[in-house]
């Protein structure tokens, strides 16, 4: 079946309020205007406004309402347009959401699941376009997913929803119109374990989410000079899957986290830390990083395009690992 | 884990060399205890530790010669604060490579370092007063193992010390490889190396710059990394450079046991396991005759540097000592002839109370710049019996009494002269006064020791004829004279200072 990531989301939201019905979803522009981005258009016909809900700008407040939904019950689906609007919510997620099973003495566990788009590319300048989930990845109680293929697009919510506990899942902007081939009977997927996309003894290129086809292009480039890479798309940020990272390491040697986020603090710095606690004596090299310019987002094209990781820049990184750097 | 390091006993001091090992590897030492004597081009000073813990291996052996800065022992945390025996399960195995030398660091590893750390529980009826227990769940002590050498059978400070020692202890002979190896020395070196180069990367001089992956592979192999060519990235020794080196028969299956033995080289922590060597005799110490030629040096190089640097001006005045003297022989009188007071004594505290007051005099003139020192802190030039001079400090001369005064400046002269000085002593003092009046010097005009700014010299006391209300008489004189930092101050306070201590020795009972 021949579909997008946009059109697996919609197939997810759709599968998912059809099996439980205490499934509903709530965000801003959801319902009338079919989602900013365009996910959960027709939906609206098809559930009616009890089910797919339009709430205020006001997203500390329909986050807020989410938990209590969760709590009393519901398994919301709360979409928040970008992730730099989600710091508006950052109370509710973080104090609220992520600690309430903990400080309630395991009583009370808050099944909420919260989308959002993340990332850059797409010229909408830097209050849309940065990637925060690192951030996100920081904070016990939350399981951060970032689906990069169609089939976590697909397979990821329903998952989430079984999960009694918060979970954040964040959607690169860029990677809605993608488009491929699906399988019709394509369902929920498991959202623990990362996945080795592509195989290679060379070096293990890591990554996740919207900058995993430009690596995957890099890793082509790669083997066309005769360097075979492990890709590695995370998929879960927390908690992270190391042993997929570390076994794969333990094989090739070498390591290049790319990561949009800054450098500094990010989940790339985690993994590379988590390699050298813990796979020190299998480098033969310092674990690169590819990261985002330590800028915010800029607006224009070509200085959008600089700041962010590009194949370029991963194929330089992934020789100097290698130690083919001319 | 830390490494105890060559500490600096001077401004001058760029070296220096271990005469003498005051503690032994297993021994528990606190704060401020003694770990060695150090000679340097001056003399030789007993210097103390900064740490708690417990001294694990020395890194330079008597008669080295190292940098400031340099480790020259290691101090292992207490047994609680040491990572557990197994170092992280390897989470990964790169099936490939492991040969005998993995196994066998996994046979090592089995043995339990420290079995006493295993639980903190007394047996009920041992008598551990709080505080002990709790000394030993710092520590890592199992109290209820400890026999108690307290009253009653109670377990003490001292005992869970000693097993915390004593457990140390074990943890390194735990290390030492089993006894079925069929080349002993390749592992016996390679292995320990191996696992302490992670530990203090920085200590070993002869560092090879390599990836982990190639330390590991070497250590495996029975690589020398020395002898292997990098070309990683800042010539870096990688993966392949360890297996292009590895002789022909075949690289991923050498055995460290086949190694050439030519290539098994001692490395540091081998020594470790040897016996230690007993302290130097006494008389090394004393033996400093061979060095006057040194300390002559060193002296030379530090007072040129005063000399070229320092814009000395000097001043000198008679000091009347009638007052002083009668009042001292007076004092003496009622004194055993042990605790009698020197003219030194009064001299060197009006010296450190004048200071005080004129804090121009009292301080460091670093980087451009003068830092009056709060504190006064009382050089005194003891002349050594090999020849030449140190200048030891009086801590806070101007707070003691002048009793305490003598009984310290007794104490530092002997211990100057049998080199048993400690760091503080050496590199404290904020002014320095140099004493020639035993040597039937009139007056001395003395270089300032850098990095402070005056130095106050004394000659002999005599008896002088002396007007005085517009008679003539005889009373007792000595001229102070002072050098002082142009850079910091100048006639006028060096003046008013100097008129200090005349002024203060006028009143010796209150001094």
């Amino acid at each position: 079946m021949k579909t997008t990531y946009r059109e697996a989301m919609r197939a997810a939201l759709r599968d998912a309020m059809q099996r439980d019905e205490r499934v509903f979803l709530m965000g801003e522009d959801v319902g009338r205007y079919g989602g900013s981005f365009a996910v959960s258009l027709g939906l609206l016909e098809e559930f009616g406004p009890e089910r797919i809900r339009d709430t205020p700008l006001s997203e500390s407040g329909f986050v807020g309402a989410g938990i209590g939904a969760a709590l009393g019950g519901m398994r919301p689906v709360v979409e928040i347009m970008t992730v730099n609007f989600s710091l508006l919510a950052l109370d509710q997620i973080i104090n609220n959401a992520a600690t309430l099973l903990h400080m309630s003495g395991g009583q009370f566990n808050v099944p909420i699941v919260i989308r959002m788009t993340t990332g850059a590319g797409r010229q909408l300048g830097a209050q849309h376009s940065h990637s925060l989930e690192g951030w996100y990845a920081h904070i016990p109680g939350l399981r951060i997913l970032a689906p990069a293929t169609l089939a976590d697009a697909r397979g990821m919510l329903w998952t989430a929803l079984q999960d009694p506990d918060p979970v954040l899942i964040f959607e690169h902007g860029s990677l809605y119109n993608v488009a491929g081939e699906l399988d019709d009977d394509a369902g929920a997927v498991e959202i623990d374990k990362a996945a080795v996309v592509r195989s290679g003894d060379g070096l293990t290129l890591i990554t996740y989410g919207g900058t995993l086809p430009m690596v995957l292009e890099a890793a082509e480039q790669l083997a066309a000079e005769g360097i075979e890479a492990d890709v590695i798309d995370l998929r879960t940020l927390r908690p992270l899957d190391e042993h997929t990272i570390l076994d794969s390491v333990a094989r090739t040697h070498r390591a290049v986290v790319v990561d949009e986020g800054w450098r500094s603090g990010s989940i790339s710095a985690e993994i590379a830390a988590r390699i050298c606690e813990q796979a020190f004596f299998d480098l033969d090299a310092p674990v690169e990083r590819v990261c985002s310019l330590e800028v915010p987002v800029p607006y224009a094209k070509h200085l959008e395009q600089a700041a962010l990781p590009s194949v370029e820049r991963v194929v330089a990184a992934a020789r100097r690992a290698v130690g083919t750097n001319g | 884990m830390a490494d105890f390091r060559m500490p600096s006993l001077g401004a001058d001091m760029e070296h220096g060399k271990v005469v003498e090992w005051l503690v032994k590897p297993g021994d528990y030492i606190h704060k401020g205890d003694l770990v060695a004597a150090v000679d340097t081009d001056k003399t030789v000073m007993d210097i103390e530790s900064f740490q708690e813990g417990v001294v694990a291996e020395f890194l330079v052996e008597i008669g080295d010669t190292v940098q400031v800065g340099t480790p020259i022992a290691r101090i292992t945390a207490t047994p609680a604060e040491l990572p557990p025996a197994q170092p992280p399960a390897p989470p990964l195995t790169s099936g490939s490579i492991s040969g005998d030398a993995r196994s066998l660091l996994a046979a090592k590893e089995a043995t339990p370092a420290h079995p006493g750390a295993a639980d903190g529980h007394p047996e009920p009826g041992a008598k551990v007063p709080p505080p002990v227990r709790h000394l030993a769940h710092t520590l890592g002590v199992d109290v209820g193992r400890l026999t108690g050498s307290g009253p009653g059978g109670e377990v003490t400070r001292d005992d869970v010390e000693r097993a915390a020692a004593a457990s140390v202890a074990e943890g390194a002979r735990a290390g030492a490889p089993p006894g079925k190896v069929p080349a002993p020395e390749v592992p016996a070196a390679e292995q320990p190396a191996h696992k302490i180069a992670a530990a203090m990367p920085a200590a070993d001089a002869r560092r090879v710059r390599s990836s982990p992956l190639a330390r590991r592979l070497a250590a495996e192999l029975g690589v020398d990394l020395q002898g292997v060519a990098g070309t990683g990235p800042g010539g870096a020794v990688t993966e392949d450079d360890v297996l292009s080196s590895v002789p022909p028969k075949g690289p991923r299956t050498e055995k460290p046991a086949e190694a050439p033995p030519s290539e098994a080289r001692p490395t540091a922590p081998a020594r470790a396991a040897e016996p230690v060597p007993a302290p130097a005799p006494r008389q090394e110490r004393a033996a400093a005759g061979g060095k006057a030629e040194s300390l002559r040096q060193a002296v030379g190089a530090l007072m040129s540097r005063s000399k070229k640097e320092i814009p000395h001006y000097y001043l000198s005045t008679t000091l009347d000592l009638a007052a002083a003297v009668a009042w001292m022989q007076a004092a003496n009188q009622r004194r055993p002839v042990s605790s009698r007071l020197v003219p030194s004594a009064l001299l060197l505290k009006a010296t450190a109370l004048a200071a005080k007051e004129v804090p121009d005099m009292n301080g460091f003139f670093i980087k451009g710049a003068f830092e009056p020192s709060g504190a006064v802190h009382l050089g005194v030039a003891v002349a050594l019996r090999h020849g030449g001079l140190v200048a030891p400090a009086l801590h806070d001369a101007d707070t003691l009494s002048l009793d305490e005064l003598m009984d310290q400046l007794r104490d530092l002269v002997s211990r100057a002269r049998a080199g048993r000085l400690q760091r503080a002593e050496m590199a404290d003092p904020t002014i320095t006064v140099t004493n020639l009046g035993d040597l039937g010097v009139e007056s001395v005009y003395g270089v300032i020791y850098p990095p402070q700014v005056a130095m106050v010299g004394f000659g002999k006391v005599l008896e002088q004829p002396w007007a005085h209300n517009g008679m003539l008489g005889i009373r007792h004189a000595a001229i102070a004279t002072l050098s002082a930092d142009h850079r910091v101050s100048d006639g006028l306070r060096g003046g008013r200072f100097l008129a200090r201590i005349d002024e203060l020795l006028q009143a010796p009972d209150k001094l």
